[in-house]
């Protein structure tokens, strides 16, 4: 028998499918830590409005999760910390963990007060910067660990002791410092998921030069409550009901200039979202501009429900240009009709991009040179032995097959230190 | 154990500053009677945390209850083993969703410091369940294709012994049937290895493998199934700890298609399927006179994605056509191979098989409505091209391929449903699950012998979230039998789903509940001499848990059961109960609200408010500083579905004014984490309403409400419309008696 140290599992990444990969190894009796860069733990989906094709909200499952750790003492929850390094081999790895500095400590209670004392607002990233909030926060309503935060920019201003003095309970600590940890670990499931590829990019579809063009993550946000409209459906330029939407498909997927694989979710995503434009604006006229539409599996009965609204248009061809109407702020697509051979040209008021998937382990650099493939993904379940790899980091998937990905890899990591 | 209760105050948080704070003591120390409260400024503090710890060493002090924030938060400071715990939640559900200092505010938190003192005298610790039986960590994996292959040898590989049942005579499944894959990296057609697989089982002496057989029946529960296999007339008993369920699929039935796809009408006209066997079997040839074949045709989606037919799609028949259309391609690079598609579905890095593909020499042609005309000898594919805009006919072809889709073998047997009812059965109004007999795992449960289906005869039963997940504890359906999935995925989900078995082996045997409520030690037990057999609660169970004797006895099998309380809400001679929540708990509890006389207009609402969802988002009303109602109090259960009708009486014969249920979406795309438990919540409250009115008490006093975790903006409005609702109805009339 090893030694009791590399007898635990280390799971990176904090998402759905390294929620999965270290809660369902903890319930079967194996210590784990949980890393997460962010914050808070949820990952993407926390950002969510709704799920498809349910149209349910992701907190519901979140919560039910968090709860399996706070009742699970063998999962160790470290937030805002990154792996920077990885030695060793299968069964006896040597894990260097960043802690960067939260200036809060366990004593925060989520009081508030803090929030309160401080004057100095910064763009909001759980609202992908489309407000502002305090710079010391909690990263949203059901951020788990429900613990505040004080920005780097806040702990250097004059105003960090006043902050400081705000807090009854002698939660923040102004001179916390990055800070660096070195863990034993038998396993390693590396779960770091995605980010939506950087719209600017694409450009000839006008997200930074036309205000009423958005991304699909950012129409997420912007549907829910806890968003930065309140969860109402507005143009950016104006503040007003937009009276018609275009959803425009594979924004950088599937092309070969930009992301060269199919970021699988966008179809359903941009779907879910017309249903959202559907519910809030009965006579809103919706495009949704596609090459294919994929909806694999029962998903597909979604597609067919979605079809059914005469509101709702596929228009199958490929947006070649968005451009803006100065006085109105109204945005004119260029479409090419694959089906009819036609170039189009439609006026909309807001157009929302379906951004891809870009794996995030397509731009760090990963400790323990763990293998990746063309596009970044780490795309095979055992990336070396000893180190598993789990949702959106292998392949662009949805929740449930994150889920999946992310159980199958806690039995791998298991299996990594029940054999020594 | 003789009880020793204190009670702590924290006075963080605004607590000290919204409420009285000696009046909440005094109210605890006499009116309740506990021998010690004690308050502290910041309780969740170290400092807290040892004066509750001191108690217990010092002054014996064995149950708590903890006022101050929610039980959401905190919980790894508020930890202690071995004691009776309950959290008032006085934060985020009384002063910051109240204004401060003012009386309601106060008589708000007073009725949850009683509420949660009366809890804790109620409660006992719970001991888990452990059986009288030898446990078992044996996995029974059912089906010997690539993911039942895949999961015995991956149970072996975490140290599990494994138990393989196969139907066939030989191991391999549908994959055995088949020349070549298409997984990862997903840059061309690959060997299949399936050969290899089968070997590495058979010689792996932890797995017991029987093929040309099948399970004749399971008893029992997880840890403590009883097996029995039928082989060549011989049976076999083994006992099981879990189950991992992975029967496979069948292909549709082509005979069934829309004659237009030509089906029968010539032997070239074949599926995906038979294009397989002819592949295995050597060269693809005309199978009406093994003659060359250099014009093909695949067309995809035939009777899929198509309500008449199967409705959905699945999603491995795209990449299966680009695989065999490359297979021609380099057999005879000369050959024209066209592919019908309505839609291309290769998601991921697939996308790079599609320009495989297309770099073959593949045609494809967008057609939503290909036909296939057989004239004679002469087969021709005409459709509308998308494309070009124009029809086209393909003539002179050799071989035309169609894409049947796949169905789970879960979805072919009798439904169980449809078997007369008993005579004197009880009239039930419980929503019935689909269970085919589909002769897979012959489970010896009341409820049916097999996993009951959730759509289009898939088994399982939370597909986004806890994709595992069936309605029957310790069974977990893998691979396309779960849902229609290629090689890649099904060696992916066979990995996932003995991690689900293995985790509830360990669980079990540590006497704790799996999912959702992993850990929980508590389990129902049955006070028989009062069972009246009315089979309530084996009828309304979501899990089938509980069978029953030859007299309608409930027998329940704790091992499968998942400590919801649907039972104990069902049950009308309230004879279930947990050590830590019974009927007569929580009956206790609501009866302990203070209830003002009628001219004080105080009225009082009980909330019952399922703890996963809707309580969660009364936290964020609270967390967000908006405030509602003061006549609410709110009480937490597991499931809206252990609310057992008696609390709807001892609510309105104590006099308050109403009851309203917060609970999770049911019906087709439901929430509930316990399946129907919100539904039947909801069936139970119509019933009660019937009652109402009958005894002219305004059946408008109960209510039920479905409320989503992130729907807290619409919560005070919600419950502030209620409110003044009942203010219209007048107080209760029962209030005073």
């Amino acid at each position: 028998m090893a030694n009791a140290v590399t007898q635990s599992i280390l799971v990176v990444g904090g998402g759905m499918s390294g929620l999965a990969a270290a809660i369902e190894a903890a319930e079967a009796g194996h210590e784990v830590y949980l890393v997460e860069k962010n914050p808070y733990l949820g990952g993407r989906v926390a950002q969510l409005h709704q799920y498809f094709p349910k149209l349910c909200p992701p907190y519901c499952g979140l919560e039910l999760n968090f709860r399996r750790i706070k009742n699970n003492p063998k999962v160790r929850v470290l937030t805002m910390a990154e792996v920077e390094a990885i030695t060793g081999r299968e069964g006896d790895f040597d894990v260097t963990i960043k802690m960067n500095p939260r200036y809060v400590n366990e004593k925060c209670t989520a009081c508030n007060k803090c929030a309160e004392a401080t004057t100095m607002e910064i763009d909001n990233p759980f609202n992908y910067g489309m407000d502002k909030m305090k710079a010391a926060y909690l990263p949203h309503d059901m951020a788990f660990p429900m613990r505040y935060v004080l920005d780097p920019a806040l702990v250097a201003s004059p105003e960090a002791q006043k902050v400081k003095d705000a807090c009854p309970y002698g939660a923040i600590d102004l001179t916390m410092e990055p800070k660096t940890l070195t863990l034993k670990v038998g396993a390693i499931t590396w779960a770091t998921g995605w980010k939506p590829y950087d719209a600017a990019k694409l450009d000839t579809l006008g997200f930074k030069t036309c205000q009423n063009v958005v991304t699909n993550v950012m129409m997420e946000r912007l549907s829910a409550w806890s968003g930065p409209t309140q969860g109402k459906i507005v143009r950016p330029s104006d503040g007003k009901a937009p009276e018609t939407i275009a959803f425009v498909q594979c924004a950088g997927s599937r092309d070969q200039n930009h992301l060269p694989f199919c970021s699988s979710i966008c179809c359903l995503a941009s779907m879910k979202q017309a249903t959202y434009v559907r519910e809030q604006y009965p006579d809103a006229k919706i495009y949704i501009f596609y090459i294919d539409i994929r909806a694999m599996d029962r998903l597909e009965t979604f597609y067919q429900k979605v079809k059914e609204d005469p509101n709702i248009r596929f228009f199958k061809g490929k947006v070649a240009k968005i451009e803006e109407d100065p006085a109105t702020k109204n945005l004119i697509l260029r479409v090419e009709d694959t089906a009819a051979g036609a170039l189009h040209q439609i006026t909309v008021d807001m157009a929302v991009l379906a951004t891809g998937m870009q794996p995030n382990s397509s731009e760090d650099t990963l400790p323990g040179s763990i293998p990746i493939d063309e596009y970044g993904f780490v795309a095979t379940l055992q990336a070396q032995p000893g180190i598993y790899a789990a949702g959106c980091t292998r392949t662009p998937v949805a929740v449930s097959e994150s889920v999946q990905d992310g159980t199958a890899a806690a039995l791998k990591a298991i299996q990594s230190i029940a054999r020594r | 154990m003789e009880k020793k209760l204190a009670v702590y105050i924290c006075t963080g948080c605004g607590i000290g500053d919204a409420l009285d704070i000696d009046q909440l003591s005094n109210l605890a120390t006499s009116d309740l009677s506990v021998p010690i409260c004690r308050t502290h400024a910041n309780l969740c503090s170290q400092e807290g945390a040892q004066l509750i710890r001191d108690d217990m060493a010092n002054e014996g002090v064995n149950s708590l209850v903890i006022a101050a924030c929610s039980p959401r938060v905190m919980y790894d400071v508020f930890n202690f083993d071995g004691v009776i715990m309950e959290r008032v939640n006085l934060r985020e559900q009384v002063v910051w969703c109240q204004p401060p200092k003012e009386e309601d505010t106060q008589m708000m938190a007073e009725d949850y410091m009683r509420m949660g003192v009366t809890k804790a005298t109620k409660m006992d610790l719970p001991e888990p369940y452990k059986p009288e039986e030898e446990l078992s960590r044996d996995i029974l994996v059912v089906g010997g294709g690539l993911t039942g292959l895949t999961a015995s040898l991956e149970a072996v590989k975490a140290g599990f012994s494994v138990v393989l049942v196969e139907k066939q005579a030989e191991l391999g499944g549908f994959q055995k049937k088949v020349a070549k894959k298409v997984t990862f990296p997903y840059k061309d057609i690959q060997d299949n290895d399936i050969d290899q697989l089968i070997q590495s089982v058979q010689q792996n002496d932890k797995i017991k493998v029987y093929t040309g057989a099948k399970v004749e029946k399971l008893v029992g529960g997880p840890c403590v199934f009883n097996l029995t296999v039928a082989q060549n007339g011989s049976t076999f008993e083994h006992r099981i700890g879990a189950v991992v369920q992975a029967a496979g699929w069948e292909p549709y039935d082509p005979a069934k298609l829309d004659a237009k796809l030509g089906y029968g009408a010539s032997p070239n006209v074949i599926t995906n399927v038979q294009f397989e066997e002819m592949s295995l079997a050597g060269s693809i040839t005309r199978p009406s006179d093994q003659q060359a074949v250099k014009n093909v045709a695949f067309l995809q989606c035939a009777g899929q994605r198509d309500p008449n037919y199967l409705p959905y799609c699945s999603a491995t028949c795209c990449f299966t056509a680009l695989k065999q259309a490359i297979q021609i391609k380099q057999q005879n690079p000369g050959s024209n191979v066209f592919v019908f598609f309505k839609e291309m579905r290769t998601p991921g890095q697939g996308e790079d098989f599609y320009r495989k593909a297309q770099e073959e020499g593949v045609i494809f042609v967008r057609s939503q409505d290909p036909e296939v005309l057989v004239r004679g000898s002469k087969i021709e594919v005409q459709a509308f091209d998308e494309l070009l805009g124009d029809t086209v006919l393909l003539g002179d072809l050799d071989l035309v391929v169609l894409a049947t889709g796949m169905v789970p073998r879960t979805a072919f047997g009798e439904d169980c449903r449809a078997k007369e009812k008993k005579e004197g059965e009880p009239e039930v109004e419980v929503p019935q699950d689909a269970i085919l007999a589909s002769d897979i795992l012959n489970l010896q449960y009341r409820q049916g012998p097999e996993l009951p289906g959730l759509q289009f005869g898939f088994p399982d039963s939370h597909f986004i979230c806890f994709p595992y997940e069936s309605r029957r504890t310790g069974i977990y359906p893998a691979g396309p039998v779960r849902r229609p999935m290629g090689v890649a995925n099904s060696i992916d989900d066979a990995t996932g789903a003995v991690m689900k078995a293995i985790q509830c082996i360990e669980l079990t045997s540590r006497g704790l509940a799996v999912h959702p409520r992993a850990g929980d030690a508590s389990y129902p037990e049955f006070f028989m001499q009062r069972c009246t057999q009315c089979k309530r609660c084996t009828e309304e169970c979501p899990f089938g848990a509980i069978n029953e004797d030859e007299k309608g006895n409930p027998l329940p099998q704790p091992t499968r059961c998942r400590r919801c309380g649907v039972c104990m809400g069902a049950c009308p001679e309230r004879i279930i109960s947990f050590k830590n929540y019974s009927v007569a708990m929580i009956g206790d509890t609501i009866k302990s609200i203070n209830v003002p006389e009628e001219y004080d207009e105080k009225p009082r609402i009980l909330v019952l408010a399922c703890e996963n969802d809707a309580y969660p988002a009364l936290d964020m009303v609270g967390l967000r500083r908006m405030t509602y109602n003061a006549w609410v109090r709110v009480l937490p259960v597991r499931c809206l579905g252990s609310m057992n009708l008696v609390w709807v009486a001892d609510t309105l014969s104590k006099g308050i004014d109403g009851v309203l249920l917060l609970g999770c979406q049911h019906g087709e795309n439901y929430q509930c984490h316990f399946i129907k438990g919100s539904e039947l919540a909801n069936i139970r409250l119509s019933k009660v309403k019937e009652t109402l009115d009958r005894l002219v008490l305004e059946s408008d006093r109960v209510r039920f409400e479905t409320v989503a975790i992130t729907d807290y903006d619409k919560l005070p409005a919600l419950l502030d419309e209620y409110a003044e609702k009942l203010n219209e109805i007048g107080p209760n009339p029962y209030k005073g008696y």
